[in-house]
């Protein structure tokens, strides 16, 4: 699943260097560094409003840090230009769907709107993963929860990016979508994708992930590889943290 | 623009709503305006545009709402394009929405105020089309910055109308000025020279800012 954008560009590591973003006077990521590369799946963690999805849309280019610098390979997002955007796949809170459209409709629109070359093969393998084929002429707005995440997620990396953002990737999903996700977020870190994704679902990413990020308030740490599952050495984490 | 064309012959929701905006308001000024069969002299072109500006301003506040559901704006932004190619895209919706609505709009109000807008057919054209493109340039841009603001509603026509007003002005003059007995065809002519200028103005300051102000 390549995109046909003449001018390409890759890259094979993401640096974030001390980074600040500011929604009017609130601090909301305050000196971010982190630097993640080709193959890595990393967990990023951290209390509701604690910075996680500002980050994401950092990452993403839709929003410009206040202070610091994120490089793509060598470049910042500005030197790179839009051809970058074609090596980015989003998925946040909200699905980024057209309800009105059908699932077909939706992964066509965007699709074109990628300039993938085999746009037709695309959609029907990201339907298939998906487990939308005999659904893919409904309506998003008749499809369940679970089923437009998974559309959703199948949009967010139809064009076959490098680095996969993913925001709540679980929510609304059953558990054998659970874990049909897991098991496809492996095969993209096998495939040397840098996959950043941020969750509440401790559980599911136990064992999955490479590393864990922890935000709070804005600034970064990262969770200490400790004996123990996930949720409990993030909980240890917060109780050393509040001491 | 293929993908709002498609969504809307499902429902003929946003363009069945601002013909029949623009038909009522045509109506009511008809009734205020025409006594015993007679509409009072010169106020066709003002009726026109103030009609043309209501629905436009109607239909731009429509044209984010399907990128506002499950945030498909910021799916389009995360596009490997040119975000004022978004930009023309949602402009080009816009222009052709307005241009059904002038056709049913200039229809009734030759209709109900007898006057003859049809003698001179490409001039009206150049008239419409021209104080539209202006219109909807600077609307689709304020559309665009108020999607994610509650009060979207209310800021679109207190931060559009000001803006707008020389195209309106233009618009009311031209159209005054070709539909006389006797039609003045270098004030037309004149007026629609003052609509390119702001077309040109509008849309170049559009498309330039469009991606600074769509970059949270």
């Amino acid at each position: 699943m390549q995109s046909s954008h003449p001018e390409v560009f890759d890259f094979d590591q993401l640096t974030i260097l001390d980074v600040s973003f500011h929604y009017g006077r609130r601090r909301a990521l305050n000196r971010v560094s982190l630097t993640l590369h080709t193959g890595e799946l990393v967990g990023l963690l951290g209390p509701n409003g604690s910075g996680k999805s500002t980050l994401l849309g950092l990452l993403a280019t839709l929003i410009e840090p206040s202070k610091g610098s994120v490089l793509y390979g060598h470049k910042s997002a500005s030197e790179a230009g839009t051809v970058l955007r074609s090596q980015i796949g989003f998925l946040s809170h909200d699905l980024q769907l057209y309800p009105e459209l059908t699932a077909q409709e939706n992964l066509d629109f965007f699709a074109k709107l990628y300039g993938l070359p085999d746009s037709a093969g695309c959609i029907a393998l990201a339907l298939e993963r998906a487990g939308l084929k005999e659904r893919a002429a409904d309506l998003v707005q008749s499809l369940s929860r679970g089923m437009r995440q998974r559309l959703a997620l199948e949009r967010a990396l139809l064009h076959g990016p490098r680095l996969i953002l993913l925001d709540e990737p679980f929510t609304g999903l059953d558990e054998y979508s659970s874990s049909a996700l897991a098991s496809r977020l492996k095969t993209l870190k096998r495939d040397g994708r840098i996959v950043l994704l941020a969750t509440h679902d401790l559980d599911a990413l136990d064992g999955l992930i490479d590393r864990a990020i922890i935000l709070r308030e804005g600034k970064m740490g990262e969770l200490k590889d400790n004996i123990g599952s996930l949720k409990q050495r993030y909980r240890q984490e917060f109780r050393q943290g509040d001491k | 623009m293929c993908k709002d064309l498609r969504i809307e012959s499902r429902s003929w929701e946003m363009i069945s709503t601002i013909v029949f905006f623009a038909a009522s308001c045509v109506l009511v000024f008809s009734f205020a305006l025409v006594r015993e069969g007679r509409p009072i002299e010169g106020v066709a072109p003002g009726i026109i545009w103030i009609s043309v500006a209501f629905a436009g301003t109607l239909g731009l506040g429509r044209a984010f709402e399907r990128e506002r559901h499950y945030d498909a704006l910021r799916g389009l932004m995360m596009a490997p394009v040119e975000r004022s190619a978004i930009f023309s895209g949602k402009l080009l919706g816009i222009l052709l929405l307005m241009g059904i609505t002038e056709l049913i709009i200039v229809s009734v109000v030759a209709l109900m105020f007898q006057v003859t807008l049809f003698e001179r057919p490409l001039y009206l054209i150049a008239l419409l089309v021209t104080g539209t493109v202006g219109f909807a340039s600077v609307g689709t841009l304020f559309a665009a910055m108020l999607v994610r603001t509650r009060s979207r509603g209310v800021l679109l026509p207190v931060l559009l109308y000001p803006i707008t007003i020389p195209v309106l002005i233009a618009g009311v003059g031209g159209t005054f000025a070709l539909i006389q007995a006797d039609p003045n065809l270098d004030l037309v002519r004149f007026w629609i020279a003052t609509m390119v200028f702001f077309d040109v103005v509008f849309l170049t300051l559009a498309l330039w800012t469009f991606e600074l102000v769509m970059t949270e």
